[in-house]
């Protein structure tokens, strides 16, 4: 079980994760995107940061349901980020909100059925699939590596590292795809050989929630 | 009338498609959302809804948006507005927008602008 006071603590140090590497997420998408994936990532974490700030200043962060807490940092990303990552992240944060709704705290299962609906999320939203060259590519090898290592021996610690060996291979996949869904799709196949941005940043979320965990 | 929407990465594009729109169909209900509240490039979720807003009646209101992400805020910025009298428009931005404020002000229904809108991307234009 993890309790929603550590589940915030996660997320904001998510957020820290994103604002720092904002200049490499940005970089990764010069060459294939519009070049703002980081500017936008760091821009909607940083308000992300602002709102669990006033919860910790109201002192109402044990408070917080985790549906809402998932809602609210979804709703923060669609409303501020701007670019595509904004829709796409936000889709997937909501989505995992609805499955956790009234809760205060989760189970691994319960998380990896919210991270699922967070996946589907985001594959419906970008009207995309994996081997296009986005942020599923790391996503959708990342939840199907934790489910079955958590089956295996019901270890969360050794199921997220899991999860986050496969999400980093899948960031490596994206390198010899070609894009078809996105900005980079108008690029092509002049985008072998360069890594998804949102692949990327996905995985630095999915390292940091390891390192805390 | 049906109000129409134009959502562009752009401020200046999204306003100035709308200023192309006032040469055939200047008594349209047409509002722009460009660009992000700070003027930058991307497409703003409080920006589309007030846009929406601003153009909203019974008759119900079409969005033109440009590409990416401004097809995903605004599919979300529909699902949060929650009526079924808003739709988007599959259809090349400028050509669209002349075409539905046009056909908007001649007071078509919203049913028959995005029939109409459909053939725009088909046309051979020589």
């Amino acid at each position: 079980m993890i309790c929603n006071i550590e589940v915030i603590k996660i997320l904001d140090r998510i957020g820290d994760k994103i604002i720092e590497e904002k200049d490499f997420l940005t970089e990764l998408d010069r060459p294939i995107g519009d070049n703002d994936h980081g500017i936008n990532m760091a821009k909607g974490f940083t308000e992300v940061k602002k709102v669990f700030e006033t919860w910790e200043e109201n002192e109402t962060t044990e408070n917080q349901e985790l549906g809402s807490v998932f809602k609210t940092v979804g709703m923060t990303l669609v409303s501020k980020v701007g670019g595509s990552s904004g829709p796409l992240y936000g889709t997937a944060f909501m989505k995992m909100g609805m499955l956790l709704g009234g809760k205060k705290e989760m189970s691994f299962p319960e998380f990896l059925a919210a991270f699922q609906a967070g996946v589907e999320g985001v594959g419906q939203r970008g009207r995309s699939t994996t081997e296009e060259k986005t942020m599923l590519d790391a996503m959708v090898p990342a939840l199907n590596a934790m489910k079955e290592a958590y089956e295996a021996d019901k270890d969360v610690k050794a199921a997220f590292t899991a999860g986050v060996k496969a999400a980093e291979a899948g960031v490596e996949h994206t390198k010899d795809l070609i894009a078809t869904k996105g900005r980079a799709s108008y690029v092509g196949e002049r985008g072998i050989g360069h890594q998804d941005p949102g692949a990327t940043s996905f995985t630095m979320m999915l390292q940091t929630a390891e390192k805390y965990l | 009338m049906v109000g129409i929407v134009i959502v562009s990465h752009s401020r200046n594009l999204a306003d100035s498609i709308v200023e192309l729109t006032g040469l055939m169909a200047a008594g349209a209900k047409v509002a722009a959302a460009g660009g992000l509240e700070d003027g930058g490039f991307g497409t703003d979720f409080q920006k589309i809804y007030q846009a929406i807003d601003s153009v909203y009646s019974e008759d119900g209101v079409i969005v033109l948006m440009d590409m990416g992400s401004a097809v995903m805020t605004t599919e979300m910025v529909l699902e949060a507005y929650g009526s079924d009298k808003v739709s988007m428009a599959d259809c090349p931005v400028v050509e669209g927008a002349v075409v539905a404020t046009v056909s908007a002000q001649a007071g078509m229904s919203r049913e028959e602008i995005l029939s109409s809108l459909k053939e725009v991307g088909m046309t051979a234009k020589f």
